[in-house]
């Protein structure tokens, strides 16, 4: 099922007719966020999960209780090393007496920056690709095609770890990196809901009344990428992180001392975890919350999206 | 262009060489997390598609998410930490193979395969139970049925096989996840593998090397593609390849 235009220039946008999108697209964003809480509450706790995420990485200088990067002294001038959970430290201190629940913190900001701007350069290199591909296929799809088959053929993090040894170690990579996985995978679900919706009547209608090839991509088939390709980023932003934290974990992620949840489960965390369990447990615990959320708002919103997953 | 993989920038050696010396252990590992992976899924999958929304099928629903959920690196930090404290065990270094010496094979790498299956297993789960609900709402079930087939005849018999195709095409999707864990998991339980290799040329900057290894890795993620393809048409012999 897809949205359909009417014709090729009278229609202002895209007509909703129980697409995809059209449960999301008939009612705005208080209607969408309503059925989300009547049909997948576990999908809208999700949502509450992640909207907390930005706001705790948007907030840190606020809700952090310390510097990340300052080493917190006692009373004869010396690092409270690796303090266990109490109340002037909820989260325990790090080998540096550094307090880990303002790393954590400030952590979700690398977190949700990767996380994004991997997802959202990865997806819109990913859609023009797919769009390319789908809508004038020929030799160019073919070209295409067979370059998303040769990356796809590369196990993600295996990739990342090559390309990351040519372009060296720095967030901005790290995004890029991350971006270049995830752009194939988009490119193909892209790819094959425009070939389905070029085989639409509408689509026909618009060529007909003279509709030039890109005002039909722009006008008429991109409407119609947009619900896959919203599930898609929502899965892989939780990919994202863990790729992110993958690469820190791995000691090729973003350079210290920038806080990140990878580097404290693989630095300090990983070599202290027999006598300070709590320096790997709450970093790893926060991964596991926001991938859960992501992987559980993916699923809610596919379910949404496509009437026939409904069910089940 | 010479035919071969060069030499290795560092250590001057074959970089064919160096991968086949690793090659066994991660394809033990692969194989192990996939088997594992088959084990885990299929039956918790089977169990709460026929049982749908019930407890169990709840139960096995949650931890489909929570092993989609837990990154690889963490879950096997802390297992090898809590082995080590609470039952004063570490996986044994020093790769055996299976045919060699067994038990030092599936205790070495036993509980890896155990990590590196976990996402396997949740993906796989999901989809068998997904596919068999699909499969055991058709008409021919329905049949079956009403034949007075027993049901474990109608799930074994009548609807896995058909059921088994959405699945056996996760699994080669997700067969390049499964070889990228491998690459996390021999660095932390120092298992001298083809993932650890690549680990340690991209720490180098061994760039011949680095490209072998991925060049394996393609290799093998396409020679997986190529079977899961080619049992297509054994598992529905209506598809044919011509």
């Amino acid at each position: 099922m897809i949205r359909e235009s009417v014709t090729a220039d009278a229609a202002p946008a895209a007509v909703s007719h129980g697409g995809p999108g059209a449960p999301f697209a008939l009612r705005g964003l208080w209607g969408a966020v309503w059925l989300l809480v009547r049909r997948k509450p576990l999908g809208a706790v999700s949502a509450v999960i992640i909207l907390g995420l930005v706001v705790v990485a948007i907030l840190a200088p606020v809700l952090a209780p310390r510097d990340p990067y300052e080493f917190n002294l006692n009373e004869r001038g010396l690092p409270i090393r690796m303090q266990a959970p109490t109340v002037a430290f909820p989260l325990g201190t790090d080998p540096l007496g550094r307090d880990v629940l303002s790393r954590i913190v400030y952590g979700a900001r690398v977190s949700l920056i990767v996380g994004l701007a991997s997802v959202i350069i990865g997806t819109l290199l990913g859609t023009v690709l797919g769009l390319v591909s789908g809508y004038w296929e020929g030799t160019l799809d073919q070209v295409i095609q067979r370059g998303v088959d040769t990356t796809m053929a590369i196990p993600g993090i295996v990739l990342a770890l090559a390309v990351m040894s040519v372009l060296g170690q720095s967030l901005t990579n790290i995004i890029l990196v991350i971006a270049l996985v995830i752009a194939p995978g988009a490119s193909r679900v892209v790819r094959g809901t425009v070939l389905a919706v070029k085989q639409q009547t509408f689509i026909d209608a618009a060529q007909a009344l003279g509709a030039s090839p890109g005002r039909i991509v722009a006008r008429h088939v991109l409407p119609n990428v947009f619900a896959p390709i919203l599930v898609i980023a929502t899965v892989w932003l939780g990919n994202a992180i863990v790729i992110e934290a993958a690469l820190s974990f791995l000691g090729l992620g973003t350079p210290p001392p920038t806080p990140t949840w990878g580097a404290m489960l693989s630095g300090e965390g990983r070599r202290n975890l027999e006598t300070a369990p709590y320096l790997a447990i709450f970093p790893g615990v926060a991964i596991s919350i926001v991938v859960l959320a992501f992987n559980m708002l993916g699923d809610a919103l596919r379910d949404l999206l496509d009437p026939r997953l409904r069910s089940r | 262009m010479q035919g071969d993989l060069g030499r290795s920038l560092i250590t001057r050696r074959p970089v064919t060489q160096e991968l086949l010396k690793r090659i066994n252990l991660t394809s033990h590992l692969a194989v192990m997390s996939l088997i594992v992976a088959m084990l885990i899924a299929l039956p918790i999958g089977i169990l709460s598609a026929v049982k749908q929304d019930t407890t169990s099928d709840y139960v096995g629903r949650f931890f489909a998410i929570l092993g989609l959920s837990l990154p690889d690196f963490w879950l096997a930090t802390v297992v090898i930490t809590f082995l080590a404290i609470w039952v004063q065990w570490i996986p044994p270094i020093g790769f055996a193979p299976l045919w060699e010496d067994p038990a030092r094979c599936l205790s070495q790498l036993l509980i890896p395969a155990l990590i590196i299956g976990a996402r396997l297993a949740a993906v796989s789960m999901r989809m068998t139970r997904s596919s068999l609900l699909e499969v055991l709402r058709q008409d021919y079930i329905r049949t079956a049925r009403a034949k007075g087939t027993r049901e474990r005849a109608v799930i074994v018999r009548h609807a896995l096989k058909n059921a088994f195709i959405p699945v056996v095409t996760v699994i080669g999707q997700q067969f390049s996840v499964l070889l990228g864990g491998t690459v996390i998991v021999e660095f932390i339980f120092l298992q001298p593998g083809v993932g650890s290799l690549m680990l340690d040329a991209v720490l180098l900057r061994d760039y011949t090397l680095i490209q072998g290894a991925v060049l394996f890795f393609a290799a093998v993620i396409v020679v997986t593609n190529l079977l899961v393809d080619l049992s297509y048409a054994w598992l529905d012999p209506r598809i044919r390849y011509r």
